[in-house]
């Protein structure tokens, strides 16, 4: 293609939303909240999926051990344990460590609160803080470690996780259904768009076809029109969300210090380095998908 | 240059715009198609276009079968020929040059030529000062000048002109005739569809005159 076509082109596709504005804006607008809502959900859904990984990562199934185990029990049951897969880490916690791990979480700095206590309560306890790599091997590996000789209890606690993660797919499934919904307004509005074009350049369409242009050549200016829409549309959203993440994140930071020691957000540069990219694709491609086939349905002679 | 066999071309079932027409017509002819309205002349020049397909029979234009060609050459079939309509379809929104250019960007030529054919044309049909007129500036007679500088801008070997004086006085009339005639002299091959009789029988050329969708004269094949 010549550089004096390629000029031509998008000379007329700026035409066509300029000289189809009202339909342009419309079209850009629900490009814009379409792009929005994805936007936001999938900031939602990766910060929840962030959490969760920390919980799953900090949330162990705890083996005990009987009274009357050996040594080399227990050095089996640590290597049976290791050898599955789906287990990140086996870590061995004394009763004395489990012991100065609960002080320090329920009495802090306050030892008065703990003068009653002269020898360790937590002296049986001897365990295997067991991580794993994925919360959804939890029932597995308690199975597991059950049958195991030398294990006297194994406890597990999966409320957390299991609630998080019903968080994250009803998340998802709300994003899949408005997103939807909002895409295929943008392609019904965007193909009006290119309709409305195609209605008023009839006789300039007409007159192209008689002096020899090739299909492509008639097509290409409303097809960039589509992309060019779909693509500012896309634009518009990215670069609000990008600030509004970064102010969100400082306000919750600032007006919610509770929970902020609990949730560790993704810093924005990578939630955008996904979301730039499909955000940017998911307009073009509807701008395309909109545009094509319109024009391929009015312009088939 | 142009060979039709047999043609018809029915519309709707039973009602035929064109029944049965037979015509050659030899590279570098001029000839005009007269005819009332609804004499099928307007159907033969689509035909020609290839906007439309024959219900039977054969056209052959500059050797290739047009019911042959596939939809991806028509574009370059069409380059080679220039059309000229009674309304004279120009671009409202675009001057005279861009009008002219036009039919050279949509051929994708490259710039650099179409600086040098847009004046050429633009002269040879007297508006070199007026490049920089909307259509809406210039009287009916300039306007069809401006559309035939574009139909012939790319040189093409065959002019078809449907009514192209249809809209003008007699003297706009004249000068678009001496226009055609020109582009005739420089080997254009010109076929003019009219009811202007003045004017056919003043310039002397070859007269197809149709009837309800048949030649019922020919003056060539009578021998003028």
């Amino acid at each position: 293609m010549r550089i004096s076509t390629i000029k031509y082109t998008v000379q007329q596709g700026l035409r066509n939303i300029a000289k189809n504005k009202m339909f342009s804006i419309a079209s850009i607008a629900t490009m814009v909240a379409c792009i929005f809502l994805f936007g936001v959900f999938y900031s939602l859904i990766v910060n929840v999926q962030g959490v969760m990984r920390n919980v799953e990562e900090s949330l162990p199934v705890v083996v005990y051990f009987e009274k009357k185990a050996t040594d080399k029990q227990i050095q089996d049951i640590k290597n049976k344990l290791e050898q599955r897969e789906d287990v990140l880490e086996v870590k061995y916690v004394s009763g004395d460590d489990a012991w100065k791990e609960f002080q320090k979480v329920y009495f802090g700095e306050d030892s008065d609160a703990l003068t009653g206590f002269e020898e360790n309560p937590l002296v049986d306890s001897d365990n295997y803080e067991v991580y794993m790599k994925n919360v959804d091997s939890q029932d597995e590996v308690v199975e597991f470690a059950s049958e195991l000789k030398g294990v006297r209890k194994v406890r597990a606690s999966a409320t957390a996780a299991d609630t998080l993660k019903n968080i994250s797919v009803l998340l998802a499934t709300i994003s899949g259904v408005i997103t939807s919904v909002l895409l295929i307004v943008a392609i019904f509005l965007i193909s009006n768009t290119v309709s409305m074009g195609i209605t008023i350049r009839r006789e300039e369409i007409a007159i192209m076809k008689y002096i020899g242009a090739k299909d492509s050549f008639v097509r290409a200016p409303f097809i960039l029109e589509g992309i060019l829409i779909g693509l500012i549309g896309a634009i518009i959203p990215l670069t609000l969300l990008y600030f509004a993440y970064q102010s969100a994140i400082n306000y919750v930071s600032v007006n919610f210090s509770l929970i902020t020691p609990f949730i560790e957000f993704m810093p924005v540069g990578d939630v955008y380095r996904t979301l730039l990219p499909v955000g940017l694709a998911l307009g073009v491609g509807i701008g395309f998908v909109g545009s094509f086939f319109t024009i391929k349905k009015h312009l088939k002679a | 240059m142009i060979e039709l066999k047999e043609v018809t071309k029915e519309y709707s079932k039973g009602i035929a715009a064109l029944n049965g027409v037979s015509l050659k017509i030899e590279q570098g002819e001029f000839v005009f198609i007269v005819g009332d309205s609804g004499s099928g002349k307007s159907t033969l020049i689509r035909l020609l276009l290839k906007e439309l397909e024959p219900t039977s029979g054969s056209i052959t234009v500059m050797g290739k079968e047009l019911g042959k060609m596939k939809h991806k050459a028509i574009p370059y079939y069409r380059r080679r020929m220039g059309v000229v309509f009674q309304d004279f379809r120009l671009l409202k929104d675009r001057n005279v040059y861009e009008n002219i250019a036009f039919t050279l960007r949509v051929t994708e030529t490259a710039t650099r030529v179409l600086k040098k054919k847009v004046p050429a044309a633009l002269s040879l049909v007297g508006l070199a000062q007026k490049y920089k007129s909307y259509p809406k500036e210039l009287s009916g007679g300039e306007q069809q000048r401006v559309a035939i500088a574009r139909s012939i801008v790319n040189e093409p070997s065959i002019l078809l002109a449907d009514e192209p004086t249809g809209n003008l006085d007699p003297v706009n009339s004249w000068e678009i005739m001496k226009i055609l005639e020109e582009a005739n002299k420089r080997g254009t091959t010109v076929v003019v569809v009219t009811h202007n009789h003045e004017i056919v029988n003043a310039m002397k050329k070859r007269v197809i005159t149709m009837q309800k969708g048949n030649i019922v004269s020919d003056t060539k094949k009578v021998g003028v």
